[in-house]
């Protein structure tokens, strides 16, 4: 039970949190409706004050006027009831009559004569008791003789027309089935012929109060009105405001998704045309620019295709006529044969070279084609490892591959593959015959590929120089693979191309290694790699020369996790590739 | 009889230089310089093979592959200096059989050459059925019931290829390997674009093959007999 109340309760805790986030969003998102709610309350602010302070001097005014004209009447009333009672002596019997008669008449005469203070009632007391009230007269024991609705009349009231004074003073008389009524009520004394009589003069106050209420009830109405005008003049002023900047807004989102001939309308000569005008130009120049970079970009990829195509044919026939020079070589003296041999091997480099030069330029040039499939990168090492294997044969390298994790990831498998080919060509070119070892990792975002070897390594600083177009670690090294000097220039963009990362670390004479990072789905941004970059161990595993399938290289097992030696390493490829050279810089001075 | 090739190139050196590799490996051959006098030369002579550069003043290879296709079905190897997907694609759409990337190497050439010189060992009177479509083998005919259907040589090879082994999927590569003769994985792109060729010419609805199956993923099969 308590559960589900619990439960319930943080339903609605997130329904509500949901509302209330879903209008924050609105308040944020819309300026117009920020605007007007901000109109709204401040208006109410000073509508309501506005209000109060006119009806508190309405009624003050109605309250005034009231009270002088019932001065007046009160006035009147007196001078009338003098005249009348000049001779009658309230103390003794049958008088009651007569000052009812005189009040009747009084009464009668001040609501039909003077209309400024309206009805009223008339009490007439002596004494101090009540007298003359319509209960009391009917009271055997009543001495002082009185007339009129007598108990409206308060005790403080009395005090000062028993004195001799005039005093008013406001009450609420209380009347049966009906609600109850604010009264003025205007107390004096009357000369008789005997003792003096108080009259008090009672003047309801209805009409007041239904004036005050109507006047209140308009007030609430022209203040809701108002409220409501400026709530809509507010919305109509913003949306002239906003208008122009949500259109220049949708304009500028359909410039920035390739619209390039998006303009702004310009009406007018305000501000806001202004802005149009300005931004139109801005427009205008990007627009140029682009035109401009794109006449570049076509420029070049007509010349990379000319260059392509002009290069190529020559090429192939000087390569058939050394293919032909070269078939009949037995026939030839020793030093025709060794140059029909040179020719032959230097032209495999010239087209290796002529290739990645065609392969830099389209990529430069931002016109490489990516393939994407979902491929296990472990068959991609596979089938990489055997187009290295004649240099594996050749310099009797052991070349172990461990690969017990699956790595399923969107890529190009051909550019992988050439990235691969690459790095193990390196290695083995590298490795001093020593193992190099290759690993596979993947986690849930990306896959690594770490080739490591226990070669000759890098010299500080150069982990970040492998990159390079046309670097050389070792100008007189000797070098087997044929390498052009763009082999990693072309692979760190083949890994850029398909958002991933290349890293390279190295230390000399402890070999080097190089990491390739991929996300597993294409387009995703890759933070960390399943691998560490550089490794723990620096002791190359014992193994046959060839190519072997093991699991538990050592080269680039994960470090204890409480050492935290690790840089952590972001970027893209060519940062990391000189945060790695900082990191190997960091390892040298250890 | 040695087979007799028509070489299409502008560039001299280049002609005179296959034509030495190729008289060397003994076959005949025939070198016109210009894309306009192909068409003409291969009505005339009807070689066996046409070896086609793409770049060629006066008329576009492409152009000139269309235009022998249109009336004959010699196989057509093309020379490229491109490598871009769609320059490759847009050949072998025109019809070309085969195509071989600038520079090659004469070895390499000579076997493309071979290749589709290369004759499907024949039984006599082999016939086969997919769906309404008969395929008589040694007749190098294809028929749909009683009207024929006009192949190259190469997509004749393709469907019987497909034909001899009814329930086998073929993978793009076998199929690279068994029509067009390559001893290692080549380009896929070459069976995708002919498959397409094929099933224009075969099928009733190219969009919904019958005779050429799709299995996705894997490669291609023969519809049911």
């Amino acid at each position: 039970m308590a559960d589900r109340l619990a439960r319930l309760r943080r339903r609605a805790e997130l329904a509500l949190a949901e509302r209330v986030g879903a209008v924050r969003v609105l308040w944020r998102r819309s300026m117009q409706l920020r605007v007007v709610l901000s109109t709204v309350a401040m208006s109410t602010v000073v509508v309501l004050v506005l209000g109060l302070v006119l009806q508190t001097q309405i009624a003050d005014r109605l309250l005034q006027g009231k009270q002088q004209a019932a001065l007046v009447q009160a006035d009147i009333s007196r001078l009338n009831l003098e005249r009348d009672l000049a001779r009658v002596d309230p103390d003794r019997d049958g008088t009651r009559t007569t000052l009812d008669d005189a009040l009747d008449r009084l009464t009668s005469s001040g609501s039909g004569s003077d209309r400024d203070a309206g009805a009223f009632e008339a009490v007439l007391i002596a004494g101090t008791e009540a007298i003359g009230t319509p209960g009391a007269s009917s009271d055997p024991e009543a001495t002082d003789p009185s007339s009129g609705p007598a108990d409206v009349v308060p005790a403080q009231l009395r005090d000062p027309v028993l004195k001799g004074f005039l005093a008013t003073k406001y009450v609420t008389v209380a009347q049966v089935g009906r609600p109850d009524v604010p009264a003025l009520v205007v107390g004096q004394p009357v000369r008789t012929a005997g003792r003096n009589l108080q009259l008090y003069l009672i003047f309801p106050l209805s009409a007041e109060q239904r004036t005050l209420a109507l006047i209140q009830s308009t007030l609430a109405l022209a203040g809701l009105a108002l409220l409501g005008l400026l709530a809509a003049i507010s919305s109509i002023v913003t949306r002239q405001v906003v208008r122009p900047v949500r259109q220049a807004a949708d304009v500028a989102e359909r410039f920035a998704d390739g619209h390039l001939d998006e303009r702004m309308p310009v009406y007018g000569d305000d501000e806001v045309a202004r802005l149009a005008e300005s931004y139109n130009e801005m427009a205008a120049s990007i627009q140029q620019q682009i035109h401009q970079l794109e006449e570049f970009g076509g420029l070049q990829r007509r010349f990379t295709s000319d260059v392509s195509h002009e290069l190529r044919t020559p090429l192939t026939t000087v390569r058939m006529a050394a293919e032909v020079l070269h078939a009949q070589a037995e026939d030839m003296d020793l030093v025709a044969r060794r140059s029909a041999q040179l020719l032959v091997d230097e032209l495999d480099r010239f087209e290796s070279l002529l290739a990645d030069l065609l392969e830099i330029s389209r990529l430069d040039a931002g016109m490489a084609e990516l393939a994407l499939e979902q491929v296990d990168v472990r068959d991609v090492v596979r089938r990489s490892a055997e187009t290295v294997r004649h240099l594996v044969d050749e310099t009797a390298t052991p070349l172990l591959l461990d690969l017990t994790e699956p790595a399923v990831a969107e890529v190009d498998p051909r550019r992988v593959e050439r990235i691969l080919r690459n790095l193990l060509a390196n290695a083995i070119d590298h490795g001093e015959s020593r193992p190099v070892e290759v690993r596979v990792a993947a986690d849930e975002h990306a896959v690594a590929v770490v080739v490591r070897d226990h070669g000759v390594g890098l010299k500080p600083g150069e982990a970040g120089l492998v990159f390079n177009r046309f670097w050389r670690a070792d100008p007189s090294r000797q070098r087997r693979s044929g390498g052009t000097g763009l082999g990693l220039a072309i692979s760190l963009e083949d890994a850029r191309l398909q958002g991933g990362w290349l890293q390279a670390w190295g230390e000399t004479d402890h070999g080097a290694v190089f990491r390739l990072t991929l996300p597993r789905t294409h387009g995703d941004l890759l933070r960390t790699s399943p691998l560490p970059l550089i490794p723990v161990s620096a002791a190359p595993a014992e193994a046959e020369p060839g190519i072997h399938e093991a699991a538990g290289t050592t080269g680039t097992a994960l470090p204890p996790p409480e050492t935290g030696e690790f840089p952590v390493v972001v970027g893209d490829g060519r940062n990391d590739a000189a945060d790695a050279a900082d990191a190997a810089d960091a390892e040298d001075a250890r | 009889m040695s087979s007799r090739i028509l070489v299409v190139d502008d560039d001299s050196s280049l002609a005179e230089m296959l034509t030495i590799v190729l008289q060397g490996e003994g076959f005949d051959t025939t070198v016109v310089s210009d894309g306009a006098d192909a068409l003409p030369t291969v009505r005339e002579s009807a070689p066996d093979l046409v070896l086609l550069d793409l770049m060629l003043p006066g008329m576009n290879g492409i152009d000139v592959c269309r235009a022998i296709r249109a009336e004959s079905g010699v196989p057509v190897v093309m020379l490229t200096a491109k490598t871009d997907t769609v320059d490759i694609v847009l050949g072998l759409e025109s019809g070309a059989d085969d195509y071989i990337v600038k520079p090659f190497k004469p070895k390499e050439l000579v076997a493309r050459i071979r290749a589709r010189l290369r004759q499907f060992p024949t039984e006599p009177s082999e016939q086969m059925q997919i769906g309404d479509v008969t395929i008589d083998v040694p007749a190098h005919q294809v028929r749909r019931g009683s009207s024929p259907i006009p192949l190259t040589p190469l997509e004749f090879d393709l469907l019987v290829a497909l034909a001899r082994k009814p329930r086998q999927v073929f993978t793009r590569e076998v199929l690279l390997e068994q029509v067009w003769g390559y001893r290692h994985a080549a380009d896929t792109r070459l069976v995708n674009v002919h498959v397409q060729r094929l099933r224009s010419k075969v099928e009733k609805d190219p969009e919904h093959p019958e005779v050429v199956l799709t299995v996705r993923g894997v490669g291609y099969k023969a519809g049911p007999p």
